[in-house]
């Protein structure tokens, strides 16, 4: 693990196309190195690094900025418990307090079985679903303590396999587009259609915005 | 039935697999671009302006105005907000995973508008099935040739890229959001320059729009601005997502037509929040995101019109309204954001990162029967701190509004609730407890 494998390498690679400064690659890479391994390795930041053009320290200091990139193992599972105040006026500590127990770990630490590692988030902009949670970044609201204790039973039977994938928000999401048009091509076009527009308004008269 | 409820940006909420590009364009879908497409770039523009469509990510500027400050240079770029974090937001989330092709569309328009270079949609990143159906309707734009060389077959090209966030309120602010799109931590710019319009992405003008605000676009276009501004009154123009949150019996998100609606309206109607669980009595009214002065149940008479809520001491913000009855421990609702702000300042301004800090300390030991009574004085001292003065709107001591906006929900608790704070320092406890 930690440096990326061929299948992701390719993925990585095509990320770093889509920004005009490849720097701006480091977060979606961060999300790819997670839905391999569950966190940042040490590893994965010397390659997103090297893939960026950056320092390891920059990819570092950058990661280390977010809540969602894990700097640390976590389980299977990371469970986000929100307790912003949507979530708290239906009862979101007591589904926090709920999820503690029934997943068997406090807020920041995993279980022994290393299954679910819960969390304490802010608000996750479902609160007509409130209290809600988030299993890997899918949704489940409003949820009491039977809705939790269904929710464990079915992730550990499989029964949700389909709806949350393990780790890496970006594990779904592909892009299947041409190639980028090139800056250089874009600016061409820009530059002939402003002069358009220049000659329009001129020829008008007037200060069209 | 409110007029044109749910009927133009929520116009497709009904619908079965209203994220599919099917459905999409057996419901009008991508006829706003080609109807912009025929038009001069400065002719959407002035639509635009006519619509007189404020911002919908919660500052309220003008779109279009905002558009025609885009400083001159050949290349520029488009980014769509889509970072939406404030507490009880949650109206981009829906049309981004409701109505995906929706927002592409809007986005293509914008990027005609201003003739963008590139334009990028930033998405929080915990919206994990939105980023999929986002990418989706992206990849079928390209499909049918909405995107990439020659759109439609007109002269105009584009590419759009759907960038993840990961994890930081302060990411929509603008500046912060384009620090982070760079690959850098999410820390709000110096100002000057105040827009990104001068100085943007990659140090090139630069215009950042809501995902509801350009996910209007489509219906402007096709409609006109004229239809657009014919609904709502004076600034407050055509019709707004309101989400509805709390204490209420239909919590859930309500596209009303600007002004003619009202609190009471929104929160008591049958047909839209039903009102309050059974026995219970109205609190107060958080409207705007947590960073608006709360109001209280004799003011909800209040239209919905981003002047009339401002006239009034407080803002529309982002268009969500969290209601709380008589169950709620104000003091403790006061503490859980105050506790959000600390958790979220980005830390580089001292009044910010230490006032949402200290401030959180002292809620806290209020709220758990350990405060005093000089802590009323000294946390409205901590806000003074932040806020000169506790101000509405907020003086700014700091680069961005986050630090301004840390004071209200303190102060205002305890000029509403004095008596509430008293009992828990008399009492050593919290009465609801």
């Amino acid at each position: 693990m930690g440096r990326f494998k061929q299948q992701i390498l390719t993925e990585a690679l095509e990320i770093v196309k889509l920004y005009p400064e490849a720097k701006s690659a480091t977060i979606p890479l961060c999300h790819l190195a997670q839905s391999v391994d569950g966190y940042l390795t040490k590893d994965a930041i010397d390659h997103i690094a090297e893939l960026t053009g950056t320092t390891p320290a920059e990819v570092y200091g950058t990661a280390s900025f977010y809540d969602m990139i894990q700097l640390h193992p976590v389980g299977r599972y990371v469970i986000g418990v929100c307790t912003n105040i949507a979530c708290m006026l239906q009862g979101g500590y007591e589904l926090l307090e709920e999820a503690e127990g029934t997943f068997g770990a406090a807020v920041g630490e995993t279980s022994p079985d290393g299954l679910f590692t819960v969390e304490e988030v802010e608000c996750l902009a479902t609160c007509d679903r409130a209290p809600c949670l988030h299993v890997n970044y899918r949704y489940f609201g409003p949820l009491n303590a039977e809705g939790v204790a269904k929710l464990k039973e079915d992730l550990i039977g499989g029964q949700l396999e389909s709806k949350v994938p393990v780790h890496g928000v970006l594990s779904r999401v592909k892009r299947q587009t041409p190639e980028l048009i090139p800056m250089d091509e874009v600016d061409n076009l820009r530059a002939s259609e402003d002069a358009s527009k220049a000659e329009r308004t001129s020829a008008q008269g007037g200060s069209n915005a | 039935m409110p007029s044109h409820m749910g009927k133009i940006v929520l116009g497709r909420r009904s619908l079965e697999n209203s994220h599919e590009l099917d459905t999409y364009l057996n419901s009008g879908g991508y006829e706003g671009l080609r109807k912009a497409l025929s038009m001069n770039p400065e002719d959407v523009v002035a639509q635009v302006i006519e619509s007189n469509i404020l911002g919908r990510g919660g500052a309220g500027f003008e779109a279009g105005r905002k558009w025609s400050m885009l400083k001159k240079a050949t290349r520029r770029y488009l980014v769509i907000n889509g970072d939406e974090s404030e507490p009880a937001t949650f109206k981009d989330h829906f049309l981004i995973e409701n109505d995906p092709n929706q927002l592409v569309e809007g986005t293509i328009i914008a990027a005609y508008a201003i003739g963008a270079s590139r334009a990028f949609i930033f998405l929080r990143g915990e919206f994990a099935l939105g980023l999929e159906r986002v990418q989706e309707a992206i990849n079928s734009a390209y499909k049918i040739g909405a995107l990439g060389r020659n759109i439609f077959g007109s002269t105009f090209s584009l590419d759009v890229v759907l960038h993840p966030g990961a994890g930081a309120y302060i990411c929509g602010e603008e500046t912060a959001l384009l620090e982070s799109l760079e690959g850098k931590r999410g820390f709000p710019r110096i100002k000057p320059p105040y827009f990104p319009a001068v100085i943007g992405l990659y140090g090139e003008p630069t215009i950042v729009n809501n995902v509801e605000t350009v996910s209007n676009l489509p219906w402007i276009v096709t409609n006109g601005g004229g239809a657009f501004r014919a609904l709502g009154e004076g600034r407050s123009t055509g019709t707004r997502i309101f989400a509805l949150s709390g204490q209420v019996k239909n919590p859930g998100l309500y596209e009303l037509e600007m002004v003619k609606t009202t609190f009471r309206d929104l929160i008591f109607s049958e047909e839209l929040g039903g009102g309050l669980r059974d026995g219970r009595t109205l609190k107060a009214v958080i409207p705007g995101g947590v960073s608006a002065p709360w109001i209280a149940p004799e003011q909800i008479d209040l239209a919905l019109g981003q002047d009339e809520v401002a006239k009034a001491g407080s803002m529309l913000g982002s268009g969500s309204i969290i209601v709380m009855d008589d169950s709620t421990c104000m003091v403790r609702a006061a503490w859980r954001i105050s506790r959000f702000f600390m958790r979220e300042s980005c830390g580089q301004c001292t009044p910010c990162r230490e006032g949402s800090s200290w401030i959180e300390k002292v809620m806290a030991r209020i709220e758990a029967g350990a405060g005093r009574e000089e802590d009323l004085d000294l946390l409205m001292d901590l806000c003074d701190n932040i806020v000169p003065g506790v101000s509405w709107p907020p003086a700014q001591t700091t680069i961005c509004v986050l630090g301004p906006s840390i004071p209200s929900s303190v102060a205002v608790g305890i000029r509403m609730f004095r008596d509430e704070f008293l009992t828990h320092i008399k009492e050593g406890g919290c009465p609801f407890d």
